[in-house]
């Protein structure tokens, strides 16, 4: 078996320990440096809009056989302004033009395929009017709030309010920084795109539910006794999961990735490309956060309950009597807010009774 | 949350055999259209989206107008000749928007075409002829018409086009030009079963205040009752008392008795008067049935607040485009898919082949079912659910690797590996449904809160969860448990991906502990 495999193994028995919680101060430092740079971003560059936001025509050439120069001379003769003109992926020219009447559009079309040499037909082209990226972005925006509130909902319920508020933290971490990324490298933001981004919500948490269920499960009846504090018992949860985390998020990019590859050296820009972007973005971000921001946030709440401090308490004093008895052990015990590398014990297997072996049942 | 029944994986197995083999029966069977419908961006055509607005400010737009005018587009749409054109609304009252699909090749025309308000006119008739072409008097076949014909006198040439009008040809019966009220007016019953020259119009439909079908008392028949605001009201007595002077339509006389409502240049229906009407209320009779009323009174209705239709997105693919764009879409879920399946190979050997298999399972589901609803419920598929299917294979992967990891996990804590395959996914059942729920809530917000192509990609995403859900729980669990009951994986060779030695055997650290968990075990035992 590889190494993953080995590093699950202990991983899972605890043995090897990462501190996802207790060094929450060095994530939130690099989450805040990521997201201090999305902002700026955000604000400094604003947002490359397509022109399906901001209105406009755009027409793809397939395999053109013109120059920039002179597909930019038609259409800037023929609508008497300004055109954006560049060439994508598999020698397709993009022309992009104010918005046109589908009149206008119909002709330029015309003589921008008489001047790059391809049959009217072969232009696909797109004409949008400036109301309508607004009425777009008003839905995704609803479709965003509903979602939240409805998501926030099934959280509370099926988990607790603050495991909701740490998977919302972690979601709007995710998408704050995949808008930055596109503010920062000056994508161009498409319908397409926002499809992505809306992808991210469900992804973001599923990728975090995941996560809080194993929490959910090590922390049930951790009051019951006094060998692990919350965020112990959390940190072994997500060390538990890592494997699958970095397992799941190798699965899910690999298509995407694909689509990426696909989209750039046979189609060009386009829906595929857009989406697939923005997914990477996202769903890397996703897994960081479910990881190193959620399960923090969520410890912080949880350890600063009363039952849960009394128990930080009760385990910390059990740990020092211990250490007492039997001083020349020479193993570390954790005593503070640092978690050191220890055994630790499953509480989800103290509860259960013990199995008989297979080759000794009767 | 120790075992509890006994799995029966041939049972689940069975089931998911049966659905799998039902959907494919109805996706194939009977008939023809066996393919999954392609969205205009992979076959190519244009695509027009329309926002309604009220031509009168501050009106809201109600889902009866919506429909009404859907059906007023797609006639006009129809009426071009192009099979498979569609014509859609996504969302509802004053925030819907109706989407225009026609497919092939280029069509210019679209856009005049339905972009164009639909009036609601009240016009007199002239006379009523018979639907086919009238032969000229002379014997000179007269240019074929392009309907509705209008001019602004009863001159020989409007009869002459008149004359050649062919109500019998669908085209003709589109409607869609633009309807001049103070011209006259040739054009066809909307059954097609009538011609009919029309004088200029004395009311017009936004004189109508309300319509409403109603049985009469005592009546046997439904009617259509009329009212009219001030103006309309004014005009109507005029106008009724005039024709119902007249003599009856279809006897030869010119003018005739009765008037026409022309919606969007057809003619939708022509009562006769039968005495004037004084008080701005009419009623419309003519053994009508429930819906043939109410079809006409929510047609009147509709013409007495129009709606313009503003044309925001206009995309026209080219059937080269659209197919490069399918292609480039299934190479890249192609690859997407085989570098998933090496990988879980590569990691789970052997439980990966189950893990590819049950992948292999979910893509024929997704495959039949998207002919099924193609079919049934005319479902197309477009660019962006092309790639919410390529994604999908990503998170569908991840419900087998939440369950095999619960499974090694179970070996780790010392179960056998049979113990493991149930328990272990006793466990990973409740995550899977938690998680895939927040994925289908995502979805379905998506789908019900969108327009455009978010609707398509939520959909795939929606019903790919759901598949997730199906195959994990009838195909990848009782495969899984099968495979552990052989004696091949029980043996626990290198390579089954379940290697207890490997998973949870003695670490360095549990032997200078000399408290491994399964030696403690064992020990006591």
């Amino acid at each position: 078996m590889n190494k993953l495999t080995a590093i699950g193994q202990r991983l899972y028995r605890g043995e090897v320990s990462f501190d996802f919680i207790g060094r929450w101060k060095t994530w939130y430092i690099v989450s805040g440096i990521i997201l201090l740079i999305s902002v700026g971003a955000l604000v400094g560059r604003g947002i490359n809009l397509g022109i399906e936001f901001k209105g406009g025509a755009d027409f793809s050439l397939p395999a053109a056989i013109c120059t920039v120069e002179e597909a930019r001379m038609v259409a800037e003769t023929q609508t008497g302004a300004q055109s954006i003109v560049t060439v994508t992926g598999a020698g397709t020219v993009r022309v992009q033009t104010q918005t046109l009447t589908p009149a206008e559009s119909s002709v330029l079309a015309g003589q921008l395929a008489d001047a790059c040499g391809i049959a009217k037909d072969d232009i696909k082209y797109q004409v949008v009017g400036p109301t309508w990226g607004a009425e777009i972005s008003a839905k995704a925006l609803q479709g965003l709030i509903v979602f939240i509130l409805l998501v926030s909902l099934f959280l509370t319920l099926y988990f607790e309010w603050r495991m909701a508020v740490g998977a919302l933290v972690a979601l709007a971490h995710d998408l704050l920084i995949t808008i930055g990324i596109y503010a920062l490298i000056g994508l161009e933001v498409t319908p397409a795109t926002v499809i992505g981004f809306l992808t991210i919500l469900g992804y973001s948490l599923y990728d975090t539910v995941v996560v809080f269920d194993k929490v959910k499960e090590n922390t049930r009846g951790l009051t019951g006794q006094s060998v692990l504090t919350y965020n112990e018992a959390a940190n072994l949860a997500v060390n538990q999961t890592v494997v699958r985390s970095i397992n799941t998020t190798i699965v899910a990019l690999l298509p995407v990735v694909s689509i990426i590859f696909v989209g750039a050296f046979l189609l060009g820009a386009g829906t595929l490309l857009d989406l697939a972007v923005v997914l990477a973005i996202g769903m890397t971000a996703g897994t960081f956060s479910s990881i190193f921001i959620a399960t923090p946030v969520l410890a912080q709440l949880k350890s600063a309950t009363p039952e849960m401090k009394s128990l930080t308490t009760r385990v910390y004093a059990r740990r020092v009597q211990a250490q007492r008895k039997n001083p020349g052990a020479g193993e570390e015990v954790p005593m503070g807010d640092t978690l050191v590398t220890s055994r630790i014990l499953d509480p989800s297997d103290r509860s259960q009774p013990r199995k008989v072996p297979r080759s000794k049942r009767k | 949350m120790a075992t509890t029944a006994k799995t029966r994986p041939w049972r689940l197995l069975t089931l998911l055999v049966v659905i799998l083999i039902g959907f494919s029966v109805w996706a194939f069977f009977p008939g023809t259209g066996n393919t999954i419908r392609l969205g205009l961006d992979l076959q190519g055509g244009t695509q027009v989206i329309l926002l309604p607005k009220p031509v009168t400010e501050g009106t809201e737009i109600t889902d009866e107008q919506l429909a009404q005018t859907v059906e007023i587009l797609r006639a006009r749409v129809d009426g071009l000749g192009v099979a498979e054109a569609e014509v859609t609304t996504q969302g509802s009252g004053s925030g819907a928007a109706i989407v225009v699909s026609v497919p092939g090749l280029n069509q210019d025309r679209i856009v005049e075409l339905v972009q164009q308000t639909a009036l609601l006119n009240f016009r007199p008739v002239w006379n009523i002829y018979g639907s086919t072409p009238i032969p000229a008097v002379d014997g000179a076949v007269a240019a074929i018409a392009v309907p509705p014909v209008q001019a602004s006198e009863n001159s020989p040439e409007f009869q002459s086009e008149l004359a050649a009008l062919d109500c019998t040809d669908p085209t003709v019966l589109a409607g869609g030009t633009p309807d001049d009220s103070v011209k006259w007016l040739a054009t066809c019953e909307q059954s097609g079963a009538a011609k009919y020259s029309l004088q200029p119009a004395f009311i017009r439909g936004t004189n109508v205040t309300n319509a409403t079908a109603e049985l009469p008392q005592g009546g046997v028949t439904w009617v259509v009752s009329l009212e009219f605001d001030s103006e309309g009201a004014a005009a109507l007595s005029r106008a009724s008392t005039e024709l119902s002077a007249l003599p009856e339509c279809g006897s030869g006389a010119e003018p005739c008795n009765a008037f026409a409502i022309v919606l969007d240049g057809i003619v939708v229906s022509a009562p006769r008067f039968n005495e004037p009407i004084l008080g701005g209320q009419a009623q419309i009779e003519g053994n009508f049935t429930v819906q043939e009323a109410r079809d006409l009174a929510s047609v009147l209705k509709f013409g007495a607040l129009p709606i313009t239709l503003d044309p925001v997105d206009v995309t026209t693919i080219s059937p080269t485009v659209g197919s490069d764009q399918l292609r480039a879409g299934l190479i890249a879920g192609a690859i997407g898919l085989v570098l998933v399946m090496l990988y879980l190979l590569f990691y789970y050997r052997l439980l990966g082949t189950v893990a590819g298999l049950s992948l292999i399972v979910a893509g024929g589901l997704v495959y039949t079912i998207f002919i099924v609803l193609s079919k049934t419920i005319g479902l197309t598929l477009t660019l962006a659910g092309v790639a919410g299917a390529i994604v999908a294979i990503g998170i569908t992967a991840d419900s087998f690797i939440v369950y095999f990891e619960r499974i090694r996990d179970e070996i780790r804590d010392g179960k056998s590996l049979r113990q493991a395959c149930d328990s272990g996914w006793i466990r990973a059942r409740r995550t899977l449904l938690a998680a895939d729920f927040v994925s289908l809530l995502a979805a379905v917000v998506l789908y019900l809160l969108s327009v455009g192509s978010v609707r398509g990609f939520a959909f795939v995403l929606g019903l790919v969860t759901v598949i997730d859900v199906l195959v994990a729980f009838w195909f990848t669990h009782p495969m899984t448990v099968l495979l552990g009951r052989t004696q091949f994986m029980q043996n626990g060779a290198r390579w089954t991906g379940l290697d207890p030695d490997r998973l949870g055997g003695v670490s360095v650290a549990d032997a200078l502990a000399g408290q491994s968990r399964r030696k403690r075990r064992e020990a006591s035992a």
